[in-house]
């Protein structure tokens, strides 16, 4: 156990000496190249750039991924299931819905969308995410049934992704920003996206480590978890809220980032063998990473042009689950 | 206790006018500039196209991936398109004004950079014309010009339309933008265009610009002449019930090259070529009317 341990905390500290690497990367590379870097401190532009465009970037793609990579690992201990993703509940296609419905709704008004964009469209899509878990929750009748859970956030999903294509049919001008929501995006991440997402990861992440022991005693079985004293249906609550807070939190201000809530947790899982409330956090860790690196790749591989990241972690983390499939077919275990 | 919670609430409010204030002075755009933008930003081929109409092409320092006319701008930066603009690239060209359509993304988080941007989205003549007035106005072209440019346009289409045989009366005609199918109704610049030419759109206005119409609409609405991309032609006819289509058996199809097509959706002021080629595709197609023997 002690090595375990151990063994976490070198884990922790090589992916936290990674991400400042990446960091450090991420503020390199762009369209203008290492140039603004150099430039930086003489040339107003180039500080701009480094400043208000590379540096809120990289840093709001490390709290996206870490946010994604969180609700994974939760959804994961919840529905005691390798392969749930933080969009299992609903919440993608319900801020899909909350983003179409602002957008037919105000799109048509000059003034109206320029109100509704700097604030409205990402409340929309935290609000349309929150109301699709919400609706899960009360066709699931509560969190009892992890099934009937799981099946109500399918419904929830299907229905609202289907009323969310309804409505940019019927209005083909927002059909270009809906696309765009729906690649997922952190090139218009800024400082205020930045500080939003900080303020919810955070108190995630502890509610996360807080609760640690009580999604270990799940891990047993749901009777023996009862017989360890554990309230189960309180429990199942927070986490719940806490996975629909934080993807809420990271689609609003991304877009639909596929994969890194996935795959996070199974990465983490394949070099560490940890308890519950330590994989939060590493898959936490590790999501930011990832994200990070998608977003990195996203800005060089092509540049000066760039690729939308929603793309770039939907190949990577599909090719990554592919081989991970393969390889459990060989070895016989999942995860 | 009352009277510090009024004040506290008198210079809350006080506080949000004023920061409502300064940002709609903020947000819209500012025409008291003394010295007009020199480099300028394009993210909509229309505008570009408009910008270059009213003679500033090389004022142009960036446009979107898009845009391909006039020839001259091949060699400038593409800064991405309406879904993906490249918002560290058009900063680095320190542009001091971006022309954008509103739906695009970005234009906040251009704004929020300090970025001058203005936004014009034309689906109609009027569009065009307030497009070109706008525009002439924010880079310090003389309205006289831009109105000379808007007078030409139209005294073109207007030869165009008065040059057009008897026969193209009343065609009834579908123009097809996109495959999903979206066609061009009479409300947009397309539809106004064919109504000026003297043919009749399948699709009345109260449908929108450009509205997604069933394959059924169509064949029910029977087209005396359809037109279309090229690259839509396959798809159009593997629609159930198209290859009946009057249009279709007897080859009243106009397709259209991609450079054609390009001038065709381009509200800008390529209208004129595009009434030309659509009046071309009339002329072609309309079949003489037989008179009937006394």
């Amino acid at each position: 156990m002690s090595l375990n341990k151990s063994n976490n905390w070198s884990i922790a500290l090589v992916m936290l000496l990674s991400i400042a690497l990446c960091i450090g990367i991420g503020l390199s590379v762009g369209s203008s190249g290492l140039e603004s870097l150099q430039n930086a401190w003489h040339d107003e532009v180039a500080w701009q750039i480094i400043w208000d465009i590379r540096l809120p970037r990289t840093l709001g793609a490390l709290a996206a991924g870490a946010l994604l990579g969180l609700a994974g690992a939760l959804a994961q201990g919840l529905f005691r299931n390798p392969l749930a993703d933080p969009y299992l509940l609903g919440s993608a296609s319900g801020a899909t819905l909350g983003v179409a419905l602002a957008l037919a709704f105000f799109g048509g008004n000059q003034l109206a969308t320029e109100v509704l964009v700097r604030v409205g469209l990402t409340g929309a899509a935290f609000v349309g995410a929150l109301l699709a878990v919400v609706l899960t929750l009360v066709l699931a009748k509560g969190v009892q049934h992890t099934m009937r859970l799981l099946l109500a956030g399918v419904i929830v999903g299907v229905v609202m992704g289907a009323m969310a294509s309804l409505i940019s049919l019927m209005r083909p001008d927002i059909l270009q920003n809906m696309q765009g929501f729906l690649l997922g995006s952190t090139a218009f991440i800024g400082w205020s996206a930045c500080i939003v997402m900080a303020c919810f990861l955070i108190p995630c992440l502890c509610f996360a480590w807080f609760f640690g022991f009580a999604m270990d005693a799940l891990s047993l079985g749901e009777s023996t978890a009862v017989s360890l004293g554990v309230p189960l249906r309180a429990m199942r609550m927070v986490i719940v809220l806490l996975v629909a807070l934080a993807t809420g939190t990271a689609v609003a201000q991304t877009g639909l980032i596929a994969f890194v809530g996935l795959a996070a947790p199974h990465l983490v899982r394949s070099i560490a063998s940890v308890k519950s409330g330590s994989l939060a956090l590493l898959s936490a860790l590790m999501g930011g990473l990832l994200l990070l690196l998608a977003d990195i790749l996203a800005r060089s591989l092509i540049a000066p042009q760039e690729l939308p990241v929603g793309v770039l972690t939907a190949v990577l983390g599909g090719g990554y689950l592919l081989w991970l499939m393969y390889r459990n077919q060989n070895q016989g275990a999942l995860g | 206790m009352h009277k510090t919670l009024e004040n506290f609430i008198a210079h809350l409010s006080g506080i949000l006018c004023l920061s409502f204030a300064f940002w709609f002075s903020s947000t819209s755009y500012a025409t008291e500039t003394t010295k007009p933008p020199q480099r300028i930003v394009s993210l909509l081929p229309s505008l570009t196209e408009t910008v270059c109409a009213l003679g500033a092409c090389n004022r142009l320092v960036g446009v979107d991936r898009y845009s391909n006319w006039p020839e001259s701008i091949a060699h400038l930066p593409r800064m991405g398109g309406g879904i993906d603009p490249n918002i560290e690239s058009i900063v680095a060209l320190k542009p001091d004004l971006v022309l954008m359509a509103g739906s695009a993304r970005g234009v906040e988080r251009l704004r929020a950079l300090g970025l001058t941007v203005l936004t014009l989205e034309p689906k109609n003549y009027a569009d065009v014309q307030n497009a070109l007035g706008v525009v002439a106005k924010v880079i310090g072209v003389s309205s006289k010009e831009s109105d000379r440019v808007w007078r030409d346009m139209n005294a073109q289409v207007e030869e165009i339309s008065k040059s057009m045989p008897q026969q193209v009366n009343a065609q009834r005609v579908y123009f097809e933008v996109s495959p999903v199918p979206f066609g061009a109704s009479e409300s947009s610049f397309i539809g106004e265009t064919l109504q000026r030419l003297g043919a009749k759109n399948i699709l009345p206005a109260a449908m929108g610009v450009f509205p997604q119409v069933s394959p059924e609409f169509v064949v029910r609405a029977r087209p005396d002449i359809i037109m279309v991309g090229d690259s839509n032609l396959a798809d159009m006819q593997a629609r159930p019930g198209w290859m009946n289509l009057q249009a279709m058996r007897t080859g009243r199809v106009c397709t259209f090259k991609p450079n054609e097509s390009d001038i065709l959706v381009r509200p800008g002021p390529r209208m004129v070529e595009a009434a030309r080629l659509m009046s071309k595709c009339l002329i072609d197609k309309s079949a003489p009317k037989v008179k009937p023997n006394p």
